[in-house]
């Protein structure tokens, strides 16, 4: 099946219910998106599925054909993307960093769809676990970006 | 944390002069230097002295071309900023901005022993406080190497040389050349004598002590930084495995083994000590068909070699076995004369406490990769906190000499204790037992159930309360025994000679002037497998303490930041500390009083003492819904001296969410000797809504360097505890909260 991931078109060959994370991860080895629990609970595997945020362990690869798909290895090709990276930056958001990328591409999205977020939209969008406890650094970089507050 | 019963592995090798050692030949970008074998187990092998620690500058150390510094770090980089921490230090001595360093996790070998106490693992909130004089020196060591090279190739006394960040300078002639252009030259200088070597005046400090930026932020904010389960290598296969549903249990047979083998992609099904594996080209068909197996597990031997899971094991029944152990018990901590007091006093308080089983979630799933080379020799990638024991342990099971196998440590996606050496608890052995047998590379990722069934446990206790008030309520004596077993004498798998003072830790070593305690512990073998946990004794027993310490107060009817105040009057260190996180919150300021969006609020304290550093923390809760909301933690620490305030604040962030989540909702139960979560599903962990506004204030006292990653996890627990008790009348005894009904 021939799948668009971050601007390019890739011929891939897997059943038509493999996760995309493990076409994305072992087939295209795009490893910036992360497995955490294989059962869409914790959010380190969220990619962009046409702007949305969905959790690609629990997408079944067929149902993304002729969508377009971004991967954090493409984030900052985004204009949102590349503010939310620089932002994460700006208020030292990773510890561990695992989590990161998927706290990045569910910013990106959730800034896509409404620029300028209430507290309410951002904690209802930015559900991802974090074990390192990063939540309030998350909360303060998407304070600013919701503010149109540029990092440096 | 004291493990020295951990590490039994760590053998020290006689140093290796490396003096004459060209320094890093820094011609090829990225160019390793380093790699010589060090004899580890050897007849020579001995400690290092403390003085020659660290000085082997060409092995840690490579300056390439463009002055970017490479620093091997003796200490893994799993969250808590360590890696930015020794750029740093090493950076203020070596006279380069840590901005330009580039930090990697240092091989196995003696080279690398820099910690104080002679150890070299990633824990026990150790890293930068057990090596900062060591790497300081080390940094300084390579700086005056610099300097001699410049004096050669500028042909002028050294002593007319200084440096800027990175550069060697002649003032008088206005020449002066980079770090990056000296280096090839520096590497047939001698390393310096040590003992001549002049630290920087710590009042010129530009980076130390500063808000230094991390080194991997942007890495790890765009999908750059990898971690084991991110490593290929050419050629390699995947695997999956399925383990035996409880510890200890064998393979019978397997009733599909044709009908798995015909699965798609998948290469080759095998038997292992306790799980079943399924190699396959994809990761994904190695999950699916392991899973499919169908397996007749057999119950444990007598002469298994693991600590068996019985089948009646459930978490509850066990804590309520530990609570009907009436001793022996043996004495960490006796002083005065606590039965007497006790006999004597006006008032006596009694209570019981537990806590709960947890795992450490960390995000990453434990993986291993590993390579049988043509040569024989074993290459393996894998997230750890102590590089030698494992590679002790990997040369022993693949029957190879220690200098065959080359070990690759990785950035850890989390850690909080979870990759010490623990027997069945790391896929490393599958791993090569996998490689071995299929000829290939092989990459095994547990998946997150397999995770949660072999992850080991942060250790049960139920502690026995007693205590004596006088007539002006004061505490005069305080009796805790701990029925419980700590986790170094459950990893040694028997108790030892001493106690074990991750068992009691939190309950023994408390500053209070209460004249007469006894602190015991009754030593109770389970059949759990356990490990340390962030914070380890600390995050159980400071709970425990301090909670029963404000029942203390509620009895002798006193404010409970006063009485601490009051039994603390004597300690000038943790009374300014207590003040200042009074001071932090706004005023000591109990409640219940009604908040201005019109909630009823109360707040608690606590204080803990662990890991060198000392904290005090302030939580201020209401009840939403019949659950506990914490609004605001303020917290007070004080670990001496600081290297970067901002990842402190970090740490304490983090240390708090950990102690969040095990004080409101974190919890492994176990029912017929299986955990009943396997995944985040049923095992919650503190999700953002749960997290509390935190305030930090970092104390420097300049007393002696202390701890950051966990010692501001303990008293978190205790602080919201004692603030529900103030709030809703309900003295919780036990964790975590949402056991319980509030109203």
């Amino acid at each position: 099946m021939e799948l668009r991931i971050n601007q390019k078109t890739y011929q891939v060959d897997a059943d038509a219910d493999t996760p995309l994370l493990w076409v994305i991860r072992d087939d295209l080895g795009l490893t910036g998106t992360k497995y955490g629990c294989g059962l869409a609970q914790c959010g380190a595997c969220s990619v962009l599925v046409d702007g949305n945020v969905v959790r690609s362990c629990v997408t079944p690869v067929a149902g993304v054909v002729g969508r377009e798909i971004t991967t954090i290895e493409a984030i900052e090709a985004d204009e949102v993307g590349k503010r939310v990276v620089s932002a994460w930056v700006e208020h030292q958001v990773a510890q561990c960093g695992y989590c990161q990328s998927g706290q990045v591409v569910a910013a990106t999205a959730l800034l896509k769809h409404s620029p300028a977020p209430t507290t309410a939209q951002i904690d209802a969008a930015m559900v991802n676990l974090c074990r390192c406890g990063t939540y309030n650094a998350i909360h303060a970089a998407m304070h600013d970006l919701a503010a149109g507050k540029e990092s440096a | 944390m004291n493990t020295p019963s951990v590490i039994p592995g760590l053998t020290l090798g006689e140093p290796i002069n490396l003096s004459r050692r060209r320094f890093l030949a820094s011609t090829a970008v990225g160019a390793l230097v380093i790699g010589f074998g060090l004899p580890l187990g050897s007849a020579r092998v001995q400690a290092a002295a403390a003085a020659e620690r660290g000085t082997q500058v060409p092995a840690f150390l490579e300056i390439r071309p463009d002055g970017t510094v490479r620093l091997l770090s003796p200490f893994m980089e799993g969250g808590q900023g360590t890696h930015t921490a020794m750029a740093q230090i090493v950076g203020e001595e070596l006279d380069a901005d840590p901005a330009t360093f580039i930090v990697e996790a240092a091989p196995p070998g003696e080279a690398y022993v820099v910690m104080e106490n002679g150890m070299r693992i990633t824990g026990g909130s150790m890293s930068v406080r057990m090596s900062y004089p060591v790497m300081r020196r080390l940094g300084a060591l390579a700086r005056a190497m610099l300097l001699q090279a410049g004096a050669e190739q500028l042909g002028v006394p050294v002593a007319q040389l200084t440096t800027q960040p990175g550069r060697v300078v002649h003032a008088a002639s206005g020449r002066s050349l980079g770090y990056g252009e000296l280096a090839g030259r520096a590497l047939d200088m001698p390393v310096p004598d040590p003992a001549g070597i002049t630290l920087r005046d710590p009042s010129q400090f530009r980076w130390i002590g500063k808000p230094v930026k991390r080194l991997d932020a942007y890495d790890k904010s765009t999908g750059k930084a990898q971690y084991s389960i991110d490593i290929k290598v050419d050629g390699m296969l995947h695997a999956a495995v399925q383990h035996a549903p409880r510890l200890g249990m064998t393979v019978g047979s397997l009733r599909n083994q044709s009908q798995v083998e015909a699965m798609k992609g998948v290469h080759s099904v095998h038997v292992l000590p306790g799980a079943v594996a399924v190699v396959a080209e994809r990761w994904w068909h190695a999950k699916r068909a392991v899973e499919a197996i169908q397996v007749d597990w057999q119950e444990p031997t007598a002469d298994s070699k693991v600590r068996g899971m019985p089948a009646d094991f459930s978490s509850d029944g066990f804590r309520d076995f530990l609570a009907a152990q009436q001793g022996p018990a043996r004495d960490d901590e006796n002083e005065g004369d606590v039965a007497g007091a006790l006999k004597n006093a006006k008032t006596q308080v009694e209570a019981t406490y537990h806590n709960q089983y947890l795992n450490h979630g960390q995000l990453e799933p434990p993986s291993a990769l590993a390579r049988f080379n043509p040569d024989g020799s074993l290459e393996i990638w894998l997230p750890n906190q102590a590089p030698d024991l494992f590679r002790a342990d990997i040369a022993k099971r693949a029957g190879l000499d220690p200098a065959q196998v080359t070990l690759h440590s990785p950035l850890l996606g989390g850690f909080f204790g979870r990759h010490f050496l623990y027997d069945s608890a790391s896929p490393y052995p599958q791993a090569i037992a996998l490689a071995k047998a299929v000829g290939r590379p092989v990459k095994l990722i547990w998946s997150r159930e397999e995770e949660f069934l072999r992850d080991v446990l942060r250790p049960v206790a139920v502690v026995k309360f007693r205590a004596a008030l006088d007539a002006d309520g004061l505490p005069v004596a305080i009796e805790a025994v701990s029925a419980t077993e700590g986790p170094t004498e459950a990893i040694a798998g028997k108790q030892g000679e001493k106690l074990d003072p991750t068992a009691l830790e939190g309950l023994s070593g408390k500053s209070y002037a209460i004249p007469n305690k006894r602190i015991a512990q009754i030593y109770v073998k389970g059949p759990a497998m356990l490990g340390y946990w962030r914070s380890v004794g600390n995050s159980l027993n400071d709970f425990f303490y301090e909670a029963f310490l404000d029942e203390l107060a509620d009895k002798g009817g006193r404010d409970p930041y006063e009485l601490r105040l009051h039994l603390l009057r004597d300690n000038p260190r943790l009374t300014t500390l207590l003040k200042a996180v009074g001071e932090l919150s706004g005023g000591w300021k109990r409640g219940p009083y009604t908040a201005e969006d019109g909630t009823r609020r109360a707040r608690g304290v606590a204080m803990a003492s662990p890991f060198g550093s000392h904290a005090a923390v302030i939580a201020e809760v209401s009840l939403e819904n019949g659950q506990v909301k914490v609004h605001h933690i303020w917290e007070a620490i004080d670990p001496g001296s600081i290297v970067n305030p901002a990842i402190v604040q970090a740490q304490v962030n983090g240390a708090v969410a950990l102690g969040l989540s095990q004080t409101l909702l974190e919890e492994a139960v176990y029912v017929d000797g299986k955990p009943r979560a396997r995944n985040y599903d049923l095992y919650p962990i503190l999700p953002p809504s749960r997290m509390a506004q935190v305030h930090v204030k970092i104390v420097e006292s300049g007393e002696k360097m202390g701890g950051i990653g966990e010692p501001p996890l303990p008293a978190v627990a205790p602080a919201v505890v004692n603030a529900v008790a103030q709030l809703t009348g309900q003295r919780v005894r036990s964790l975590p909260l949402s056991r319980h009904t509030f109203s």
